[in-house]
């Protein structure tokens, strides 16, 4: 039974982070029906910002929370610089262009990224500082759930709520669904379609982000590749509850999570990615609108 | 009198809109046949259905190539195995290919006619090389057919709009079919290409082909159809001769709207 | 000349491009004995990069508008060799082909048979994606199951390179239509992502079945092709495969040439142009995919033995997701659907970083860069191809 819970744990750790990558890869699909390939590179830079802010920090003599606090506001400005810059360089031209051809050109930003803090950084894994304080209210518990846990929880639990709210409720949330829904008329009235697809990828590479600090703390290495392996999980977590949903971003990033520890768990380490990738080609081979997605047909 | 083509009770819903609901209708030999209705009616939803684009929510779709045959059912069918079996069609929406020649865009039509594999194109064998050039000589012969032999080499997206609905037409005779299904053929042609529309129509249909057509312009319709049936929010609200839908109540309010009761 | 507010631009971004990549290209930390050092010439180098590259973006686009404005006008004409030197031509390229070998070292052989490895891969894949408009990012799982099909089955059965070349071509094409007969109704770019997870499964599978694959540590002593059982010293055999991937290459144009003219590959074109009119037309729209896909299985299959055969030694490092990238990368230079473009992009992208070594560092992020400009600036690839269209005059029939 402890056994069970430490893997039901370390499932919805996991599907927390990867529901704040796949936030991303949803919102963006949602509006302009592009798969970023590059979003996975974006949490990794977000985590490598985070890593350089904090030792530079940590050299000039800071205190803790102070490094916390800045080195995870760096990752992500520069994350939702990175979206926004991705987005303007190499899928804006690309708007009117065959649907294979932004596709193509996020592979190459992502082989682009990749190689791109290899070179100006280190191709070795890097350790990284666990950034998160043990709790000493928590100390009591601490045999059952850490505290960087249930950090990552809550802090995708906000998320989540933040998202929600703005999408649901303000002016930009509901412009960001009119453009989903219909790109020419929401220009037509009126909604700068330009912007608002800006600020969807800067939300997102905000929440990736995130995402990347709060995993580098917990695993305490980070190296230029984690974005690739990463990305495609959540990309599966997205399309597993149905891809331009966010509940289903959620949903689906959670069951994967938990696919992931249970199967490691029980059956077998060695083919950690193996559950991931087939639970994805599975997927789109039996239920490409995955669980909350509608399966639209196309009109002739 | 016996139908190439049968539609029993055809229904379409998507989600909660019921975009066809019960139509039956009837084709025959060699005769042309008009759907109108207004805009949203339901009449692309339903050729849509026919040649297997959509697959319906209920009845029975029944057609043959030929009234020696046996009807056979298409319900559920893919759209290429409908076209085998004799039944080809236009878009309302241009679907050329665009990038591809007019000469090309016939030669694809005659794919499914043709048999070549890859075996075939890579050794180019004598059978092989002669099914080509007839690909290439029946193709031509369409374009003379429909008018466009003046411009075999230049790319579809180029020709002005109303050889495209031209070349859309020859693309699909290309196919031999027994029935030919245009949606709104003459859309965007001026007086002069709408005529020459009705001739081409009316040749198609003297050359053995059935004809089902869904059209906007009322004087072409009147003009070319034996019998026309009118839709409206996805029902079958008439049916009969040019005469008789052009008296018919039910029509009149369909297209002039509500305050004609008023 | 720029103007004052294209330099107003470019400095704008050269500024927004020195605090993008500030933390990652002058900071430099070392985390293990908590030092922290400045690059400050990179700071320099990205701002006077990016000065110039807006410079020269904004001049392209200028240019591009006036060349669009002149088409208007006159048509470009086309580049045609004029026949009379076609002929001198060939024979010259095929004397550098075939002395080539004996003018070169080992080394350089080897580098050039490799590079025509990557020619054969990449109009493989150009089939499939250049033609039939499938972007295939697994392709490189059917190279892996062609050369495994070869070490494997010469380790436990001692078949030979001949006898197993169209085993692992038909092995290939079984697994392309196995993995293509569920996943070619997906749209285009679910398509993408399917082909690429499937190629990850196979590359961990090998990785770690140690007992069918012997997993990371792969698989020694693969002896190269043979000739009638000739025993031939390294340097001959060398030459000997170099020949024999000459053949291949020939091979390959040949029937893709013959392949994309033909109904076939016209219907090929036709789908990646309209799907819903394709089958309008009778065309079965998961069958003549599965064609080209299968097709395409197959040649990475024969490639696979080859590559096997080449280097006599294969581990699963040799068939990571990038090596897809790279045949990808090969195929969106050249251009896709073309035959020329192909050969000449595999060659450029394989022979510059071995000649250059400065540029083997740079090597992936070219790569990257590569595809990202291609799509924007020219999507129709270096050397747009050209597939044959047909003319065609009444009172003599085609003309091709
Ligand atoms: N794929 C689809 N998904 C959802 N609704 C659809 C789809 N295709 C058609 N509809 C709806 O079905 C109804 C009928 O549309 P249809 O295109 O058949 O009309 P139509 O009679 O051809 O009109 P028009 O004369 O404007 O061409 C419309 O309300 C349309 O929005
Ligand atoms: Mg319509």
């Amino acid at each position: 039974m402890d056994y069970f819970f430490e893997l039901f744990l370390g499932g919805m750790t996991r599907g927390s982070i990867y529901a704040l990558i796949a936030l991303g890869y949803t919102m963006v699909y949602g509006i302009i029906g592009l798969i970023n390939f590059a979003h996975g590179e974006i949490y990794m830079i977000g985590a490598f910002t985070a890593l350089i802010i904090a030792s530079v920090l940590a050299v000039a003599g800071m205190p803790d929370f102070a490094i916390l606090a800045l080195a995870t506001l760096a990752a992500i400005v520069y994350s939702a610089a990175y979206g926004f810059t991705i987005e303007k360089i190499a899928y804006r031209p690309l708007r009117s262009a065959p649907r294979l051809s932004p596709l193509i050109s996020a592979i190459g930003m992502s082989i682009f990224l990749q190689n791109y803090v290899l070179l100006a950084q280190t191709s070795d894994f890097m350790p990284f500082p666990s950034l998160i304080p043990d709790f000493t209210f928590m100390e009591p518990y601490a045999h059952i759930i850490g505290s960087s846990e249930i950090v990552i929880f809550g802090v995708t639990a906000l998320a989540m709520a933040f998202l929600t709210v703005l999408i649901k409720f303000t002016r930009i949330g509901k412009a960001m669904r009119a453009t989903a829904q219909d790109q020419k008329m929401a220009m037509l009235v009126g909604i700068n379609i330009n912007k608002i697809i800006s600020v969807t990828f800067v939300i997102g590479s905000s929440l990736a982000a995130l995402g990347g600090v709060l995993i580098a703390s917990y695993i305490g290495q980070i190296n230029f590749y984690i974005g690739f392996i990463a990305g495609i999980k959540a990309f599966t977590g997205a399309v597993l509850g149905g891809i331009g949903s966010i509940p289903g971003a959620v949903l689906g990033s959670f069951i994967l999570g938990w696919t992931e520890s249970f199967a490691t768990g029980y059956i077998s380490s060695d083919y950690e990615d193996v559950f991931a990738f087939s639970l994805l080609v599975l997927i789109l081979i039996f239920r490409p609108a995955g669980i909350l997605g509608r399966t639209e047909s196309k009109k002739v | 009198m016996a139908g190439l083509l049968e539609v029993k009770q055809l229904s379409m819903d998507f989600g909660g809109l019921r975009a066809l609901d019960r139509i039956d209708l009837q084709v025959n030999k060699a005769e042309i046949v008009a759907l109108i209705g207004p805009n949203g009616a339901g009449k692309s939803t339903f050729f849509n259905c026919l040649t297997g684009i959509y697959v319906p929510s209920s009845g029975d779709i029944y057609f043959s190539r030929s009234l020696n045959r046996e009807k056979e059912r298409l319900n559920g069918l893919k759209p290429d195995k409908i076209t085998r079996k004799g039944l080809a069609r236009t878009f309302q929406n241009i679907r050329l290919f665009s990038q591809m020649t007019v000469l090309e865009n016939v030669m694809i039509g005659r794919h499914c006619r043709t048999k070549t594999g890859i075996a075939g194109a890579v050794l180019q064998g004598r059978s092989s090389r002669l099914e080509e050039k007839q690909i290439v000589d029946d193709s031509y012969d369409i374009l003379i057919k429909v008018g466009l032999e003046n411009m075999v080499n230049d790319l579809a997206e180029n020709l002005p709009y109303g050889a495209q609905r031209r070349l859309e037409i020859a693309r699909a005779l290309a196919t031999e079919p027994a029935l030919l299904l245009l949606d709104e053929p003459a859309a965007g042609m001026n007086p002069r290409e709408t005529t020459e529309l009705n001739e081409l129509i009316t040749m198609i249909r003297d050359q053995g082909a059935a004809i089902l057509l869904i059209e906007h312009d009322m004087k072409l319709v009147m003009n070319l159809s034996d019998r026309i049936y009118v839709m409206d929010y996805g029902k079958k609200i008439a049916e009969g001769n040019a005469a008789e839908i052009r008296h018919n109540k039910l029509v009149i309010r369909a297209y002039l709207g509500e305050e004609f009761d008023a | 000349m720029p103007g004052f507010s294209e330099i107003k631009k470019a400095f704008l971004v050269s500024l927004w491009f020195i605090f993008l990549t500030f933390p990652l290209m002058v900071i430099r930390i070392n985390p293990y004995e908590n030092l922290v050092s400045y690059r400050w010439a990179n700071l320099f180098l990205v701002g006077g990069a990016t000065f110039f590259l807006s410079l020269l973006s904004d001049f392209y686009q200028l240019k591009k508008k006036e060349t669009a404005l002149n088409n208007i006008a006159r048509p470009r004409p086309k580049f045609h060799l004029h026949s009379r030197f076609k002929r001198p031509l060939a024979a010259l390229g095929g004397l550098l082909i075939i002395l080539f070998p004996f003018f070169f070292s080992s080394y350089q052989v080897n580098i050039m048979t490799t590079a025509l490895i990557y020619v054969v891969l990449g109009l493989g894949l150009n089939i499939v994606v250049g033609l039939a408009g499938l972007l295939d990012l697994g392709y490189v799982a059917f190279y892996a199951v062609g050369a495994y099909s070869y070490a494997l089955l010469n380790y436990h059965f001692g078949l030979g390179f001949w006898t197993v070349l169209p085993v692992g071509a038909g092995l290939g094409a079984l697994f392309g239509i196995l993995l293509g007969f569920p996943v070619l109704r997906l749209r285009g770019d679910y398509l993408a992502i399917v082909t690429l997870g499937f190629g990850e499964i196979i590359r961990l599978i090998l990785e770690n079945w140690n007992e069918f694959s012997f997993g990371p540590g792969g698989i020694a002593d693969i002896p190269r092709p043979s000739f009638f059982g000739l025993q031939m010293s390294l340097t001959v055999s060398t030459i000997y495969v170099y020949f024999l991937m000459i053949a291949f290459t020939f091979f390959t144009v040949f029937v893709v040439n013959r392949l994309q003219n033909s109904r076939i590959g016209r219907a090929w074109v036709a789908l990646r142009e309209d799907e819903i009119a394709c089958q309008a037309m009778g065309i079965d729209k998961t069958r003549t995919k599965l064609t080209a896909f299968a097709l395409g299985a197959t040649w990475a299959g024969m490639m696979g033995v080859m590559f096997a055969a080449k280097t006599t030694f294969i581990n699963p490092a040799s068939f990571t997701f990038l090596e897809s990238a790279i045949i990808l990368s090969i195929v969106v230079l050249g251009g896709m659907g073309s035959i020329a473009g192909v050969i000449i992009a595999a060659l450029i992208l394989i022979l510059l970083p071995e000649y250059f070594r400065a540029f083997a560092d740079y090597r992936m992020l070219l790569f990257g860069a590569t595809m990202v400009l291609m799509m924007i600036f020219r999507p129709q690839g270096i050397f747009p191809g050209h597939r044959q269209i047909y003319r065609f005059s009444p009172e003599r029939g085609v003309e091709k």
